[in-house]
């Protein structure tokens, strides 16, 4: 248990170390699970005294489960805004939850492959979060942290309905199955679109790097499904796995060989570009990076620049976000031009 | 000039109707009209966007209905603070708002009624499905029993009522029964 959160700041979660199944295309796996307790309020309708005994009641739950042989819990309450802000660029909290107020918490385990919000929208919010195409694992794994906290907990079950949750949508199974693509080619080529059409027709919801309501940054695109009701975990898991995510690498590779075929000295100019600014730059924006990083990464997936390691480029994304910088600099910085260069052209 | 069929002023309003494969053709002024078997109901009125779009939430949402009134006894959720800011709030709404709920819940999961998938194992009891409603439903008065009793602690607690609330804990804990986990 002598595992502080300054611990994690000097390297990427195991979901970013760019292993996995199509880690090419697939930067991650993520399963949720929605759950609340039974006899208590939604978040919604909890008063202060309820909101804590809630938190000490999953707390407590969480840390008698052994889940993982090293968890972190951390109080969010009482945490600062620079470790909140830096939980949300790990994606192991989000983004309301960072903002919020009163008791809430997040249990960390397996290598940041497990978290648990305490007092989100739900009253627990598990995840799992996987580097490239691993569903199925993250899945069982999922599956076995809720049995283990279930011999805790009475979670709110309804027989027609399914687990309860705080909004309908979620209700059913309570799962979001979220994967993470990196398509810079189909940006490139201006076929996003046609990925965007085509989810929206599987009624899946596409959205930008930090989930709802974010902006797609760097070529970055969590896809998920919309619908967990009617469907079993599996059946949901499944039609991702088999279906839906090859489908859009098989997109992105198709632009990948258009580019190189069609387009070959645009292509080398757009990464050797953006790796010479960043081995160069000074002063540059987080989202400059991110922009820029992107294409480094379709440049080294794609063979054209061979002295990179593609770790490294992966672990970049994480370490040049905003709060990272501060933890690794330990000093808060004003700026937003904070600088993320790959030192020494090594990488 | 054609004549109002009915009152023989100038005709203004003019239907065309297929009736059993025969066309007929009618003539009507605007008051005729207005009140003529309910067909057009307001020949100058046209409803604003905003309106339709309003009317078509409403007869979506399933308001006005019975439940619109009603409030939660166990949290104070009303249909009207749901259609706010789309949240619940606790789990008992979902069995009082439960007509107005169903076309909402169907929409957003693709047409879907009933839970397929996981299953407490506190409620299935092995046997799926069947066993959980009976579970269930055999526990929903115990899960009532703990909200009003936890509601009360809260109550007790903010009020600094120390007595009250130390005794409203031991009967959250028997209430709870021995066979949680955590009760050891």
């Amino acid at each position: 248990m002598n595992w502080k959160l300054n611990d994690l700041t000097t390297h990427a979660g195991e979901w970013l170390r760019g292993g996995g199944p199509m880690s090419d295309v697939v930067i991650s796996s993520r399963v949720r699970l929605a759950r609340n307790i039974s006899g208590y309020p939604f978040l919604t309708k909890c008063n202060r005294h309820e909101r804590q005994t809630l938190e000490s009641k999953a707390r407590h739950a969480i840390l008698s489960s052994q889940l993982s042989p090293r968890l972190l819990y951390v109080d969010l309450e009482q945490a600062g805004e620079l470790d909140r802000q830096f939980l949300v660029e790990r994606h192991l909290i989000s983004r309301p939850h960072k903002d919020a107020e009163g008791a809430r918490g997040v249990a960390i385990g397996e290598n940041e492959t497990i978290s648990i919000m305490v007092n989100e929208e739900d009253h627990l919010r598990l995840q799992v979060l996987r580097s490239g195409l691993q569903l199925e694992e993250a899945w069982e794994q999922i599956n076995a942290i809720d049995d283990k906290l279930e011999a805790f907990l009475d979670f709110s079950f309804h027989p027609r309905f399914g687990y309860l949750t705080a909004c309908p949508t979620n209700v059913g199974t309570g799962i979001r199955v979220s994967v993470m693509v990196h398509l810079p080619a189909l940006k490139l080529t201006g076929e996003i679109e046609k990925v965007f059409r085509a989810a929206r027709d599987l009624h899946l919801a596409v959205r930008g790097l930090y989930g709802e309501g974010t902006e797609a940054t760097g070529d970055f695109y969590q896809i998920s499904n919309q619908a967990t009701l009617g469907k079993s975990e599996e059946e949901i898991v499944t039609e991702f796995r088999r279906q839906v995510i090859p489908k859009i690498v098989e997109y992105e590779h198709q632009a990948r060989k258009q580019l190189l075929n069609d387009r070959t000295v645009a292509l080398d100019d757009t990464v050797c570009r953006a790796l010479g600014i960043l081995r160069s730059a000074r002063l540059i924006k987080s989202e400059e990076t991110l922009f820029l990083l992107s294409h480094l990464r379709l440049g080294v997936n794609m063979g054209r620049v061979k002295d990179v390691d593609i770790n490294k480029v992966n672990e970049l994304f994480l370490l040049t976000r905003s709060a990272h910088l501060q933890k690794i600099a330990g000093r808060k910085m004003e700026s937003d031009a904070r600088r993320g260069r790959i030192s020494s052209g090594r990488a | 000039m054609n004549k109002c069929d009915k009152c023989s002023k100038q005709a203004t309003v003019h239907l065309t109707e297929i009736q059993n494969g025969k066309t007929v053709i009618r003539h009507l002024c605007e008051q005729c009209a207005a009140q003529g078997d309910g067909l057009i109901s307001k020949p100058h009125g046209h409803t604003p966007i905003n309106q339709l779009l309003a009317d078509f939430v409403n007869l979506h949402s399933g308001l006005p209905t019975k439940e619109g009134n009603a409030t939660c006894e166990h949290c104070g959720m009303t249909w009207g603070d749901f259609r706010k800011d789309g949240l619940l709030g606790c789990e008992h709404d979902y069995e009082l708002f439960e007509r107005d709920l169903t076309p909402l819940v169907q929409r957003a999961h693709e047409n879907a009624t009933h839970h397929v998938g996981k299953v407490p194992r506190r409620a299935s009891g092995g046997a799926g499905a069947a066993a959980a409603a009976a579970a269930s439903s055999g526990a929903a008065r115990k899960v009532a029993e703990l909200t009003r009793l936890r509601k009360d602690l809260a109550r007790a607690v903010e009020a600094e009522d120390y007595e009250r609330a130390a005794k409203l804990r031991d009967q959250i804990k028997d209430a709870e029964g021995p066979t949680r986990a955590d009760a050891k």
